[in-house]
């Protein structure tokens, strides 16, 4: 899986989440929260939608690494890539 | 007993049941006997018989609240901001910490926990998938925090359970925390999601009392001989009560003043009605509000389709009104089932703009009426014009035997 299709993966998940939001130019080095209404409830559905829709299991402390679409795609494609996909 | 100052009445009234989605319609359809059960599939059931409410839930609602919130919270969120709306009061000026909400509920937590059984099923029953918004929504509290968040009021906001007694209850424990000062507007009534859930069909059904037909609009037919028990619905019912001085000072409108209530328990069966405890509740909230029997004009049954439930209470209704030629009777859930924790308030809704038509809508569905329940008064298929309407008396009955008999008079200044 590429960082895009992970970022895709990602965008996904968000789109389910903050159905009210327009997530089509979220940029992607900007912190998710500092351009959409996001609560940790919130985060903690991206979380769960990792684990349940991909096997992907984010560590509390690792959380962090989500704030971005980037840094999302840097913390998450590996693990996709752990997985075969 | 006697009821004091201040005087309290309802100024707004917001409501979702499964034929109509305001007082006006909801009201229409009563007098054109228009009923509103549907087929529904229910989880491990199949198809069964519900009453579905169909209101606009995103009107008052993102996508995102829809989606972590409960069905409950999302039907007294609409009833609540409807009932805000009616009574025309300056909301946003209003001191929030002075708003109290109560919202009568007979259950919460049954719908939200199937779900998520149901959920974590599909992955080997791992509780790892269990949603983090579990504990929010299955909260008894639930419904009223819910719309306590919507609408920004931080004055108390609770529910009241007390199985299908609660729809009145809220307008009750309302009308009580306003005689204490407590706040200066209530919110209350009651709701209920309990189609959502399977156990409570399934409870039902292993009690042999769900009802069954095989027209939807014929299911729920209190006093008929051939009534075979409950149709369950969902539905909601909110009003904003006030202390009258407080509606005359901003020249509200006022839908009628509350004369007196009871709240009594059987003591005697998890299930089975206590007709003699039933009798006693209508007299004590008769006392209550200063009345005798013969000042009654109306009154609205609980009466939920059971054979032997509805016997009972007309056995209670027939002891305490029989010499009353100017009572008539009637139920509203021939028209949309058993609506549970919201019967009692939608009820009362239905029957309200009798004070201004002077004309009591019937219990529909009685093809065949059961001799046990040929009350002398009862409306039976068709609106009844009368001469006379200034009191309304509203009975709901709910599990472990809780009663509650909420009286409604004419607002006269």
């Amino acid at each position: 899986m590429t960082k895009d299709e992970t970022k895709q993966v990602v965008l996904d998940i968000i789109a389910d989440i903050a159905p009210d939001e327009d997530i089509s130019n979220l940029k992607p080095d900007v912190r998710l929260r500092d351009q959409m209404q996001l609560d940790s409830m919130d985060f903690l559905d991206i979380v769960m939608e990792l684990r349940k829709r991909h096997n992907i299991e984010v560590p509390e402390a690792d959380y962090p690494q989500l704030a971005s679409l980037d840094s999302c795609a840097e913390y998450l494609t590996p693990k996709f890539t752990a997985l075969g996909k | 007993m006697s009821f004091k100052s201040p005087r309290i009445v309802i100024t707004g009234v917001g409501l979702t049941a499964p034929n109509g989605n305001t007082l006006s319609e909801f009201r229409q359809n009563l007098l054109n006997g228009v009923g509103g059960i549907e087929k529904r599939e229910i989880r491990y059931m199949g198809e069964l018989l519900a009453g579905v409410c169909h209101y606009d839930a995103l009107k008052y609602q993102t996508k995102k609240e829809l989606r972590v919130g409960t069905r409950a919270g999302s039907i007294s969120i609409y009833c609540a901001r409807e009932a805000v709306a009616d009574s025309k009061i300056d909301f946003a000026n209003y001191p929030k910490d002075r708003i109290g909400i109560y919202v009568g509920t007979t259950e919460h937590g049954n719908v939200e926990t199937e779900n998520e059984v149901y959920a974590i099923s599909k992955f080997n029953y791992d509780t790892k998938y269990w949603s983090h918004y579990h504990n929010p929504r299955t909260v008894s509290n639930n419904p009223a925090g819910e719309v306590s968040l919507n609408l920004g009021i931080t004055g108390p906001a609770y529910t009241i359970g007390a199985a299908c007694a609660a729809g009145n209850m809220g307008l009750i424990h309302a009308a009580q925390m306003l005689r204490l000062g407590e706040v200066d507007l209530a919110i209350c009534g009651g709701v209920s999601e309990s189609i959502h859930t399977f156990g409570i069909f399934a409870g039902f059904k292993s009690q042999n009392a769900l009802a069954s037909h095989p027209d939807p609009l014929k299911a729920s037919r209190p006093f008929d001989k051939a009534r075979n028990g409950i149709v369950i619905s969902e539905g909601g019912a909110l009003y904003t009560l006030e202390r009258l001085d407080d509606a005359v000072a901003r020249g509200a409108k006022i839908y009628g003043e509350i004369a007196g209530y009871c709240v009594n328990s059987d003591a005697s069966d998890y299930v089975l009605p206590n007709p003699g405890r039933q009798a006693e509740c209508v007299r004590k909230a008769l006392s209550s509000a200063g009345m005798t029997p013969q000042d009654i004009h109306i009154v609205n049954t609980h009466a939920t389709a059971t054979p032997l439930g509805d016997i009972q209470e007309c056995q209670a209704i027939g002891a305490v009104f029989a010499d009353c030629p100017d009572t008539y009777i009637n139920n509203t859930k021939s028209y949309i089932g058993h609506c549970m924790g919201a019967a009692g308030a939608l009820e009362l809704a239905g029957n309200l703009p009798s004070f201004d038509d002077l004309v009591v809508h019937p219990t529909i569905n009685v093809d065949d009426l059961d001799p046990q329940c040929a009350l002398p008064g009862l409306v039976i298929n068709h609106p009844k014009k009368v001469g006379k309407v200034d009191a309304i008396l509203n009975n709901s009955f709910g599990m472990l035997g809780i009663n509650s008999t909420l009286i409604v008079k004419r607002f006269v200044a």
